[in-house]
């Protein structure tokens, strides 16, 4: 964008890739709790059944597997955990109710972000194996019973803890305001920048100085 | 198969009381291993009843055939030859399918709704219309009897003649059986069938002598009368004290409601927190 007031956060494909994963995701958190627990029975009918619900399941979670690996490699490096970080965790009580906090040298990502991306590449990574091994009919016989009582015990604790944190994410999204428009139009204003991701404001500035 | 939905006393995926004011007999099948002959009558029986063929298999050298239930063989019979005791050889055939447990495993891991149930009279059996093919009832069997179909993707497994039970009639390998090794009746009647058969196997030499209707699974509707009850295993891998598995069990008990009730609270904290705290507009300052 040309207007000065706005600083590129997201290119095209970023989001793209973002919200492929997003999409997918929910596909196999919808068809995932279905089968979680009773209560959740009733998302069963959006994929035309139970057995439709298995049979798909699986397949999102190929096509899953695949795009976040895309997804992940993007953000990979953005993303490691630096000391200085540590800082920024230490605001978290005061941030979180809303009353004004120091200004902490923040890069593109704060250190909770960074926890909600490993957390998330660890569940997904997770949910892939013990998937693929539960995988019926074409996987699960190959694999002895007990193994696939751990897997499934697995798979949905990973769940558990990837729909858990995307809860986070997604209200997190939605509770800093301004922040959703970095990955629906690739872009924030500078006093979004200036406040939340100072270290990162000022790399993006040199460069366009 | 279809019953009076009266007689439902447990279905799976299912958090509130199934109908239960009926308090039915509890029947079982008591198979005496010391005079079965292995004739195999049983499983032919069963393929009469249910209108099952399976596919031909080939021969292993052994006499189990098939080699291993399916989703189409609901009963075989499992041949050991053990040597119990030095130079004693034992020939130990053991009719082979569902225990019927009093706390059935598959029912706990089953997450489709009344794909398995349980009667008052302690029969669990399959509806497969509701079954999803998922295989979890696999993982809860302590005994390794649910069986995928290639063919419909849903699972079976013995049903101990529901359909004939409900109508008053025995099921149809204990009808069948010409030595009189399966019998049935209620379950109180049963163990005191197999009491006199101990003591009378107990006389001929058989010190270990007993009753299998293991506690771990709160007991059995089918039962075994073994020559060598301390040594279940020798017959064809049953196993010595079979429980459902504690995976399967913290995987749908406390975990499965911990962290349901973790992602509800998750919504409900974020819904509460938005409305008492108000949005981050720390950004849309001009600095």
């Amino acid at each position: 964008m040309s207007d000065k007031n706005f600083i590129e956060r997201y290119t095209f494909r970023e989001r793209l890739a973002h919200w492929f994963v997003a999409f997918t995701f929910i596909l196999l958190a919808l068809s995932g709790l279905s089968v979680f627990h009773p209560v959740f029975n009733f998302l069963n009918n959006l994929f035309g059944g139970g057995t439709w619900a298995r049979i798909l399941h699986p397949f999102f979670g190929v096509v899953l597997a695949v795009s976040f690996v895309d997804l992940a490699r993007r953000f990979w490096n953005a993303n490691r955990i630096a000391p200085a970080d540590r800082e920024w965790m230490g605001q978290l009580k005061e941030m979180l109710a809303n009353r004004p906090v120091k200004l902490v040298e923040t890069g593109k990502y704060n250190i909770a972000q960074k926890y909600y991306f490993w957390t998330l590449t660890a569940a997904i990574a997770v949910l892939a194996v013990t998937g693929f091994v539960v995988w019926q009919p074409y996987f699960a016989p190959l694999f002895p019973i007990w193994l696939l009582q751990l897997a499934i015990l697995l798979h949905s604790v990973a769940g558990f803890v990837a729909v858990l944190a995307l809860i986070v994410h997604i209200y997190a999204a939605y509770w800093v305001r301004g922040s959703i428009p970095a990955m629906t139009r690739g872009t924030v204003t500078q006093a979004w920048a200036r406040h939340h991701h100072p270290g990162w404001y000022r790399e993006v500035n040199k460069g366009t100085k | 198969m279809a019953l009076q939905s009266l007689d439902i006393v447990r279905r799976s995926s299912t958090t509130t009381p199934s109908p239960g004011v009926r308090e039915t007999q509890k029947v079982a099948k008591l198979i005496d291993i010391s005079k079965c002959i292995g004739c195999k009558a049983c499983q032919v029986a069963c393929m009469e009843w249910n209108d099952l063929r399976d596919e031909i298999g080939t021969n292993h050298g052994i006499y189990d055939n098939p080699i291993d239930l399916t989703d189409k063989s609901w009963t075989v019979m499992r041949f050991s030859e053990v040597e119990v005791e030095a130079g004693k050889l034992e020939w130990l055939i053991r009719k082979d399918g569902c225990m019927h447990c009093a706390d059935p495993g598959c029912l706990k891991a089953c997450p489709a709704p009344g794909a398995i149930v349980q009667y008052s009279n302690g029969i669990v059996d399959f509806h497969e219309e509701n079954c999803i093919g998922c295989g979890y009832c696999i993982t809860g069997c302590p005994f390794n009897i649910p069986r995928l179909s290639k063919k419909d993707s849903k699972a079976y497994k013995c049903t101990l003649c529901s359909d004939r039970v409900a109508v008053g009639q025995e099921p149809a390998c204990v009808k069948t059986c010409p030595t009189g090794a399966i019998v049935f009746g209620s379950k109180d009647d049963m163990i005191h069938h197999a009491e006199e058969r101990i003591v009378d196997l107990k006389s001929r030499g058989f010190q270990n002598a007993g009753l299998y209707d293991p506690p771990g699974v709160g007991g059995t509707h089918v039962m075994y009368v073994l020559q060598h009850a301390d040594q279940p295993e020798i017959y064809h891998g049953l196993p010595k004290n079979p429980s459902i598995s504690p995976m399967v069990s913290l995987w749908k008990g406390p975990f499965k409601s911990l962290m349901t009730l973790g992602l509800g609270l998750a919504g409900l904290a974020a819904f509460f927190h938005y409305f008492t705290v108000g949005p981050n507009e720390s950004g849309e300052e001009d600095s």
